[in-house]
């Protein structure tokens, strides 16, 4: 077995709690985006081109709110923002890397990804092949990504139209946001942002939601002030 | 825009943040500020999608026993809060807003 496979093989063994974790998410991210109103060639494709969980579960709602596209554009690009985090992250340790190394292993970055690859790099360190454990995290990533997404669109496309499910989409927002409330600035972040978004509801193109996020951000950002001791990153969220 | 529009430029903008610093290795470096601030996104945008979803159920302000999505909504917080769990949050709210469209 070449080093080459079996530094492969070790990214998917550490990949592979992950890849549990994530199925669930790609079965209902497939459901929903039919129930939401995408055709079934967007709703598949969106998990290769977007590839990032969050981004297009909020993708699905929006377009069901009939969300003018410049609206949701903007809205995945604040959402994937910390992506540049992961990108700084791990920069350093695929420097030496040819360009369409860096490209494709920069295109299989999601939040599990970068969890399962950096624990690796700050462990062994670069090694020769180490791009091959990345390769190998990201990899399988991707591919249960593609796979449960398929089954979801296909169990989605089974659920009887008379099913609403137009309310499981913010129910999985609900489950998604609860568990990142763990201090008072996220808590304010998140109230500050809810009320606003009422308030500013009835601003045309939708940009009371953008708005409402920049204030929830802004309002914990400030709030966290110089305080708070600088935690360690811990990638939250879905892909 | 288009769907397709809308899927094109979220990927190449979600693939330009993840290539962003690994291809400017060196010559560039996050603000300190802005590492803080992205901790609050997920709360803010997730926040500012579910409370209009919860408390304009038509489009108005109802904070009536009759919107049952709000209080199928807070069920689904309190199952969120103690179960952490996605699965068990979904079925609770979908169950609860069933159960209170049914008795309400």
């Amino acid at each position: 077995m070449s080093e080459q496979f079996k530094n492969f093989c070790a990214g998917i063994r550490a990949e592979f709690p992950l890849l549990v974790g994530v199925f669930p998410f790609g079965l209902i991210y497939g459901a929903l985006a039919l129930n939401a109103g995408l055709s079934t060639a967007a709703a598949q494709l969106m998990s290769s081109i977007v590839f990032a969980g969050s981004s297009q579960f909020i993708t699905a709602q929006l377009v069901h709110e009939s969300t003018p596209g410049f609206i949701i554009v903007l809205t995945i690009a604040v959402v994937n923002l910390r992506h540049m985090l992961y990108s700084a992250s791990l920069a350093p340790y695929i420097s030496s890397l040819p360009m369409r190394w860096k490209a494709l292993l920069s295109y299989l970055l999601t939040d599990e990804a970068y969890a399962a690859t950096v624990i690796h790099y700050e462990n062994e360190g670069v090694t020769p092949f180490s791009h091959w454990f990345f390769l190998g995290a990201g990899f399988s990533l991707w591919f249960i990504w593609q796979i449960s997404t398929a089954l979801g669109i296909f169990l989605g496309a089974a659920i009887p139209e008379s099913w609403s499910l137009d309310f499981a989409l913010p129910l999985t927002f609900i489950a998604m946001v609860v568990p990142v409330l763990k201090n008072e600035p996220a808590i304010a972040a998140a109230l500050s942002a809810g009320v606003v978004a009422l308030v500013a509801f009835s601003l045309p193109y939708r940009i009371g939601l953008i708005l409402a996020a920049l204030v929830g951000i802004a309002v914990g950002t400030v709030l966290e002030g110089r305080k708070s001791p600088k935690e360690k990153m811990r990638p939250k969220g879905i892909l | 825009m288009n769907i397709w529009l809308v899927m094109l430029f979220g990927g190449l903008i979600t693939f330009g943040m993840r290539f962003s610093l690994i291809y400017l290795f060196g010559s560039f470096e996050i603000p300190e500020t802005i590492r803080k601030a992205l901790h609050y996104v997920p709360p803010a945008v997730l926040s500012a999608i579910i409370f209009p979803e919860l408390f304009l159920p038509n489009g108005t302000l109802d904070l009536s026993l009759e919107n049952t999505r709000l209080l199928a909504g807070l069920v689904a917080i309190l199952v969120a809060w103690f179960s952490k769990n996605t699965l068990i949050t979904i079925l609770a709210g979908t169950l609860a807003l069933f159960l209170l469209k049914l008795f309400l």
